[in-house]
């Protein structure tokens, strides 16, 4: 079908009296949706707080193990797709010519987000930091030392010759690398879904679906995509930054 | 407006089982939900009868300890999560919001219908979950027992109310949007019907709370599968802390179960007295107090629990605000019969006997607040007979009685008049029976989820589950002639009743797209002044 | 009242009677409200019941007197009841100076309590009346709850911390001991009895019974066994503060919090020593989880409070969070 019958078309589904109607509840659906996901998240940040509030230490200790270099270089990749998604909705909107390529261009950043963090994710997965039985946090600062009762030598890597120091700690990095699982997890989880859309948007785009009259869709999947970018900008600090001054 | 049947109408439009399970008339899915949600009220209703017959006598001598402590876990979850909750918004709120605003349809119709799907989806895994053995940690899910101690299947019951969990931010995210955006020309705010504004509060609620219920049921999840110590002290967690995300989401989840049932309240009574609502300002404002205040109150589920004292005085004082909205509704629905023209058809029926239990109930809960009583009553048959007023006596009796009001509309049929009156009184008094001596052996002293207890209990228990049985036949009457109707009750006009509202002024039943355009509103809700009276007899069901 | 159909519980403590006094006024409240707005129900329902003769109603918007009145009198009756119930929770929450200590470790299922002086009990807690009895609990295991009907009072035992509930028998008798807190199979066998008796006859039964050593004395055994004198001594340059007066003392601490040496204190720097480390010492107290349970760390703890009398046996003054004892400073 021809673009020009679609950008002189309002098109508006059937329950809806017309397209600027149909705009607004679906703007307002949307907002609607993130505020239910700011709640969800807000969740695993409630419970993130609490505990890093409880154990400092553990906390500081395994946000050392993540990779700062990595997690750096995945949000400035994240940033530069909201970039390229604000390209695309504006492109839409006024009907010019980048909508498509702007839009691959943020699947691609995207995807390359989600490969360097299956890159960490394995890295964790050989250094024994997978919550579960086997997980084993090392503390490569300390080369074998006496312990400070002077009683025994402690071998490199553990924290405290305590035996039951050392069991806590390991317990609550446990809960930091939960939290680090569970809300990059649900985050990346989040992408995958905005990948889907980003391809759903494109496939329409390229059919010439999009135009200043109705551009609705590629600006709600962009509220969306900017959401998760967001997200991923409180999570960086907060898992990666742990008392990182140097 | 013709008031005879249409010929053409929103459930003879197209026949097939795939026209019905690919619809997106929320009409229809309104009944698709009807029949889900009437099925695990069923399965609810079965296991609250197995627990009044063990609780006949002392002994634990009908069902294992094992097995008992199952079926009133299951009873919870299952009228909590799969009834109550969706019950009213899903069923009559899908079939009359978009109705009462002068749409054609909600907003987003396709979320509708899949929220349908991830409701069943739910329900499956819950019914999965029964039949590979159940889960017995109560409904609240307690750590470390849950955690830690149980050995029943807590992941297939805990996904199960995670997807029904979406199933329900959908209905509210549908509900909200359709409320702001599709109103119909001069149908401003606060010419919506009440049951409006009741369900745009309880959709903001839902919005608000589940979420924060998903996220506890991950962690939850993820503690009893990876045991990493969110909520186990044995490994370095907090039960309490578990004690606080449950009911963060679980407390106002309560008043995501009555008020959409106050809202048909609402429009019962008016209709039924021919009146407008009194102080309508103040009843709107009220479910949106309620909705706030209820997020705040959460600990007063934890009075004993080792929080502080401090905590304590914080909860119980804001527990006590948050009645007053609804002492507020009572009074103003009360002061609506003022003056009236008071007829007794069945969904009065139902009002009447919401207003009496839910008075009851809620002024129990205004003890349950108050500190010095509540560490006396809390974990007994007390907290049993307050919810059960407030949830059976309350939301059951305004989800009957809005079925029975709108059900000339539904299925272009009229009830029984005289059925529906008989099972009203009969569901009042068995309830009555049933719940009332739980205020007493909660007093006493009985403890909840006991499967056997002390014998000087066994008079108040032998009375209890004698009304529970006259209670399930309450139940099972309507069940049979609402069905019997649809297809051999007389036919109904268009407004039986002689209702105000937007959704009398279409055929019954109505066409797919409810209004060829959308009506014009000029007027007041409840503008009873302005229309006659129906004639005597004019229910001739 | 048939015995078989009791309405009411019998008022076994000094406190019973005050929260019976609160919740009949509370019922006598509910039922005026509901007795009100039922007889208006009534009185409307009949009066203004529909005639054939009947017009349209002419419509009454609504009153804001009257809205407001019925916002504000029930409001300030509810603030009244808040404030009686606070009245009586603080009471609940606060026992008096002279209590008695019994200390309880709930398991599935059943109550294992024991007396300072060493006796124990399974599922029975036998007091003196007239004496305030103070119950520090804790779970090996769930969460449960210690729940004596006639006394109106309960509170959950949690593993991993200790509670406090408190009560003062007034009568002597047999008074049901319930768990309610659901715990899993057996939580509504998780029962026993609270035997008041005379405080001649709770002597008596107190001294009778399987020669038992009392708890302080088993504690300094444990102290002994687990080998705390090797730091916790009062040479100079000793590893460990000292513990004689240690309970209820002030403590100050590395981070330099302050705080009261309470029985959770003590129980925590057992088991999690690096928790809260004294100012001016090391953080190299090893943890005792899994060389010794809660009956044991109860055990420690008598001993500890026998300490501070100065002399290993003696009855601990119970502890004042009211009044803090003067500051102690540890020695170094």
């Amino acid at each position: 079908m021809p673009a020009e019958s679609h950008a002189a078309a309002a098109i508006h589904a059937h329950q809806f009296e017309d397209a600027e109607q149909q705009r607004d509840a679906v703007t307002l659906g949307m907002w609607a949706f993130l505020l239910t996901e700011v709640l969800f998240f807000g969740g695993l940040f409630t419970a993130y707080t609490i505990y890093r509030w409880s154990f400092p230490a553990a906390f500081a200790l395994s946000s050392h193990h993540l990779d700062v270099l990595l997690g750096g270089v995945n949000t400035v990749i994240l940033i530069g797709s909201s970039l390229t998604m604000a390209l695309a909705v504006h492109a839409a909107q006024v009907g010019g010519r980048g909508v498509v390529g702007y839009l691959l261009l943020t699947m691609l950043l995207g995807s390359a987000f989600l490969g360097i963090k299956a890159v960490e994710y394995d890295h964790k997965f050989a250094e024994r930091l997978i919550p579960g039985a086997s997980f084993l946090m090392r503390d490569e600062s300390r080369p074998a030392h006496l312990d400070p009762a002077g009683d025994a030598v402690v071998a490199a890597g553990i924290a405290s010759a305590d035996p039951g120091v050392e069991a806590d700690l390991q317990h609550h990095a446990q809960i930091f690398f939960s939290l680090y699982f569970a809300m990059t997890g649900m985050h990346a989880l989040h992408m995958v879904v905005g990948l889907g859309l980003l391809a759903w948007l494109v496939l329409a785009a390229r059919r010439g679906r999009f135009s200043p009259a109705y551009s609705t869709p590629v600006e709600i999947v962009g509220l969306y995509w900017h959401f998760v970018d967001i997200v991923w900008i409180f999570l960086f600090p907060l898992l990666y930054l742990i008392d990182r001054h140097a | 407006m013709s008031d005879r049947t249409p010929a053409t109408h929103y459930l003879n439009v197209s026949y097939g089982i795939r026209s019905w399970l690919f619809t997106r008339d929320h009409k229809r899915i309104a009944l698709l939900y009807l029949a889900s949600v009437t099925l695990m009220f069923l399965v609810g209703g079965s296991f609250a009868a197995m627990v009044r017959l063990e609780l006949l006598t002392p002994a634990g001598d009908l069902f294992q300890a094992d097995t008992y402590n199952k079926i009133f876990t299951l009873h919870g979850i299952v009228m909590v999560f799969f009834f109550l909750i969706p019950g009213i918004p899903a069923v009559l709120g899908n079939f009359l919001v978009p109705m009462m605003i002068g749409a054609k349809d909600l907003a987003f119709p396709r979320l509708n219908l899949l929220s349908w799907y991830l409701f069943n989806l739910g329900a499956l895994f819950t019914l999965f979950n029964i039949v590979i053995g159940g889960v017995d940690t109560g409904w609240t899910f307690y750590t470390p027992y849950s955690t830690t101690w149980t050995t029943t299947n807590i992941v297939p019951v805990a996904l199960g109310i995670f997807v029904t969990g979406f199933s329900s931010i959908l209905t509210g995210l549908n509900f909200i949007v359709t409320i702001h955006k599709m109103r119909a020309p001069g149908l401003t705010w606060f010419r919506l019907p009440l049951f409006i504004w009741a369900h745009y509060a309880t959709s903001v609620i839902i919005m608000l709370g589940t979420p924060v219920l998903a996220i506890t049921i991950v962690l939850l999840a993820l503690e009893r599968v990876f045991h990493l110590g969110f909520f186990d002290p044995a490994l370095g967690g907090d039960p309490v802390l578990f004690q606080h995300f449950f009911w963060f989401y679980s407390h106002p989840a309560v008043y995501i179960m009555i008020l959409p049932a106050m809202g048909v309240i609402s429009e019962i009574v008016t209709c039924f007295s021919r009146k407008r609502i009194y102080g309508y300002p103040f009843v709107a404002a009220s479910s949106l107090a309620i909705a706030l205040l209820g997020f705040l109150v959460w600990g007063h589920h934890m009075f004993v629990s080792s929080q502080s004292v401090f905590a304590g005085l914080v909860f119980s004082v804001l527990s006590f605000l948050v009645a007053i909205p609804s002492a507020v509704k009572v009074f103003n629905w009360t002061a609506t019969l003022y003056k009236g023209s008071i007829s007794f058809e069945t969904p009065m029926l139902y009002v009447f006997g919401f207003l009496g239990l839910f008075t009851i109930g809620g002024l129990t809960g205004l003890m349950l607040a108050c500190l010095g009583i509540d560490v006396h009553v809390h974990d007994t048959y007390f907290i049993v007979a307050h919810f059960h007023y407030i949830m059976v006596g309350g939301t059951v009796m305004g989800y009957l009685g809005g079925l029975h009001f709108w059900w000339p509309k539904i299925s272009g049929r009229l009830y029984p008049e005289g059925w529906g009156r008989l099972s009203a009184l009969i569901i009042f008094v068995g309830f009555n029976l049933t719940f009332f001596p739980q205020f007493i052996l909660g007093y006493l002293g009985m403890p909840r989820r006991y499967h056997a207890y002390p014998e000087e209990f066994q008079v108040l228990n032998v009375m209890s589950t004698a009304g529970a049985s006259i209670l399930g036949v309450g139940y099972l009457i309507p069940l049979v002639y609402l069905v019997w109707c649809m297809r051999d009750g007389k036919v109904a006009s268009s407004n039986p009743f002689g209702a105000t509202g937007l959704e009398w002024q279409t055929p019954a039943p109505p066409p797919t797209e409810n209004f060829p355009s959308p009506p014009r509103v000029t007027e007041e809700a409840y503008a009873y002044d302005k229309i006659p009276i129906p004639g005597g007899g004019a229910y001739a069901g | 009242m048939r015995p078989d159909l009791p309405l009411f519980p019998v008022q076994g403590s000094a406190e019973a009677g005050q929260v019976d006094l609160l919740f009949l006024a509370t019922v006598g409240l509910s039922l005026f409200f509901a007795l009100l707005v039922s007889s208006l129900l009534l009185a409307f329902a009949i009066k203004y019941r529909r005639r054939p003769t009947d017009k349209p109603p002419a419509p009454i918007q609504g009153s804001h007197a009257l809205e407001i009145a019925w916002m504000v009198v029930p409001l300030i009756l509810a603030m009244a009841t808040f404030v009686w119930g606070a009245d009586v929770y603080f009471r609940l929450n606060r026992p008096p100076d002279d209590t008695m200590t019994v200390n309880v470790v709930g398991k599935r299922w059943m109550w294992k309590l024991q007396h300072p002086s060493g006796r124990r009990e399974i599922n029975e807690l036998h007091v003196p009346v007239g004496t305030p009895v103070r119950l520090n609990m804790t779970s090996e295991d769930v969460i449960h709850s210690f729940f004596v009907p006639a006394f109106r009072v309960k509170a959950d035992a949690l593993p991993g911390r200790y509670t406090t509930v408190w009560f003062k028998a007034t009568r002597p008798g047999r008074y049901h001991l319930f768990c309610a807190e659901y715990c899993g199979t057996q939580h509504s066998g998780m029962i026993g009895w609270v035997e008041a008796m005379e405080p001649e006859a709770f002597q008596a039964w107190l001294a009778g019974g399987p020669a038992e050593v009392s708890m302080a004395a088993a504690g300094e055994r444990l102290f002994n066994d687990l080998g705390c004198v090797a730091c916790h001594n009062p040479n100079s340059g000793a590893r460990g503060p000292r513990l004689d007066r240690l309970y209820g003392s002030q403590v100050k601490l590395a981070s330099g919090e302050g705080l009261i040496a309470d029985e959770a204190y003590l129980r925590e720097s057992i088991l999690y020593p690096a928790a809260k480390v004294t100012a001016g010492y090391q953080p190299v107290m090893p943890t005792f989880r899994g060389l010794v349970n809660e009956e044991g760390v109860l055990e420690l703890i008598e001993y500890l409070k026998s300490r501070v009398a100065g002399q290993a046996g003696e009855p601990a003054p119970e502890l004042r969070p009211a009044a803090p004892p003067p500051e102690r400073k540890p020695q170094p």
